[in-house]
């Protein structure tokens, strides 16, 4: 536990990270807001650096909540770290499914596309009522 | 009674130091307890972290998904509509963020109390981090009632559809083509006839839709009621039908908000158990300084931690 401040300095900074917290959850919102704005459109660069900015603001905020109010801070080092590494291999889930997704969504479009072609009849061969016919005549 | 509660709390005093097996020295400092807890944690990350993805991957797999400050854009009493004139993208989701971080904070302020063997101080916060998280679910709830009986979103059907070219609607009542705009990357709710969705209707000049299913000179009504405008798209001149949003979205939705729901309802229930306990005096005799509340306190702060990634990924991204 927190023997390392006094009893009032923790509490106060309980409401201080609160405040954090909120101030960064509303910087959020502004933030994903004006992601959406239509002058915005024509600029994706612009887009994709707003919700890079979002994902490091809940990055930040996920790491107070796990090292402040967790109190993982202060465990000891290998208690942190053998929770927090295995973490680490959600790196890879991340650009693994993520890639998939994509591909799955490129493979889709090919379809599309082929499907799409006009069908050439193929020379040489008999078409549908012809060979109906021809059965008929027997 | 009396008799028997003190042999449950000797029993457990004991395991609190001995559950180790190793002697008196302890791995990385932390009682057995609190890091099993650690641990289970872990693991729950780790498959909200799998849900999260495949959220993602379906996302990215998909030409078009719905814009969340369109699909989020309602709030209870109809304040969206009395004092954000029409839409109110995000607000109502940010108040829920707001209980569950207060929630959180007041979590802390309970296990800060236990620290000093404060037992009103526990009861007191952790009342407190109880009614937050009542809060959410109780927001949550009115969420789903809107999104299922209000805008008819399901697992299996996602009226939020999304334009992937750019366009003009047809008139509904004649079939002419408007000078309404049909804009690429706008989200749009495939309202039902005759049913009430609680949206303003702005410039479609009160058309009554008919309720029979059909083909109309300006929209179709499919077999569910749901009309689906006509459109002509700018660059091919060809008449389009407004579709349906991509299906994953209503399950991925439903599905992944309502284990975190259900992981707050759960908690809710700890907090009860463990804020009675404490206030009946359980944690005061075992003398180890509110142990309990601390594992539970870790528990709370991973659901409010979830949920800045749920809240990431479906509102805010």
């Amino acid at each position: 536990m927190a023997n390392h401040l006094s009893y009032e300095d923790s509490v106060k900074g309980v409401w201080k990270g609160l405040g954090l917290l909120a101030i960064v959850t509303l910087a959020e919102v502004f933030l994903s807001l004006g992601k959406a704005m239509e002058s915005l459109e024509e600029y994706t660069w612009v887009i994709y650096g707003l919700a890079f900015l979002i994902i490091v603001l809940s990055i930040y905020k996920a790491y107070f909540i796990i090292y402040e109010f967790m109190h993982m801070g202060y465990e000891v080092r290998g208690l942190a770290l053998s929770v927090l590494l295995p973490v680490l291999l959600l790196v890879w889930a991340l650009v693994a499914f993520f890639n998939e997704g994509s591909a799955w969504k490129n493979n889709r479009e090919e379809i599309n596309e082929r499907d799409n072609i006009e069908a050439e009849a193929p020379v040489g061969m008999l078409n549908e009522d012809e060979v109906t016919s021809d059965a008929l005549l027997g | 009674m009396a008799e028997e509660t003190d042999i449950l709390i000797a029993d457990e005093h004991q395991a609190d130091t001995g559950s180790w097996d190793g002697g008196d020295q302890k791995p990385f400092k932390a009682s057995y307890g609190k890091l099993m807890m650690w641990y289970f944690l872990l693991s729950d990350a780790f498959t909200f972290a799998g849900f999260l993805i495949a959220y993602g991957a379906l996302r990215f797999s998909s030409p078009s998904w719905p814009v969340p400050d369109k699909v989020f854009a309602t709030a209870p009493f109809d304040i969206h509509n009395t004092i954000f004139g029409g839409e109110a993208p995000l607000i109502f989701v940010t108040f829920m963020s707001f209980l569950l971080i207060i929630s959180s904070g007041t979590m802390v302020r309970a296990v800060q109390e236990g620290a000093r063997e404060n037992k009103r101080g526990v009861v007191f916060w952790m009342l407190l981090t109880v009614l937050g998280g009542a809060g959410f679910l109780g927001c949550q709830a009115w969420e789903w009632t809107n999104l299922i009986a209000t805008e008819h979103m399901t697992v299996s059907t996602n009226p939020f559809g999304t334009y992937t070219e750019n366009g003009f609607y047809l008139d509904p009542e004649t079939g002419e083509v408007t000078d309404e705009v049909v804009k690429e990357g706008e989200t749009y709710l495939l309202h039902k006839a005759g049913v009430s969705h609680g949206e303003g209707h702005e410039g479609e000049e009160h058309f009554e839709y008919p309720t029979v299913a059909g083909d109309y000179a300006g929209f179709q009504i499919d077999d569910e009621g749901f009309i689906h405008r006509k459109y002509v798209v700018s660059e091919t001149n060809e008449v389009k039908l407004q579709d349906f949003g991509p299906t994953a979205f209503g399950a991925l939705f439903f599905g992944i908000t309502g284990f975190h729901g259900f992981h707050v309802f759960t908690g809710v229930i700890f907090l009860l158990i463990i804020l009675i306990n404490a206030g009946s005096g359980v944690y005061a005799a075992r003398q180890n300084g509110y142990e309990m509340v601390e594992k539970i306190g870790l528990y709370w702060h991973f659901v409010d931690l979830v949920w800045v990634f749920v809240f990431l990924v479906f509102y805010l991204l």
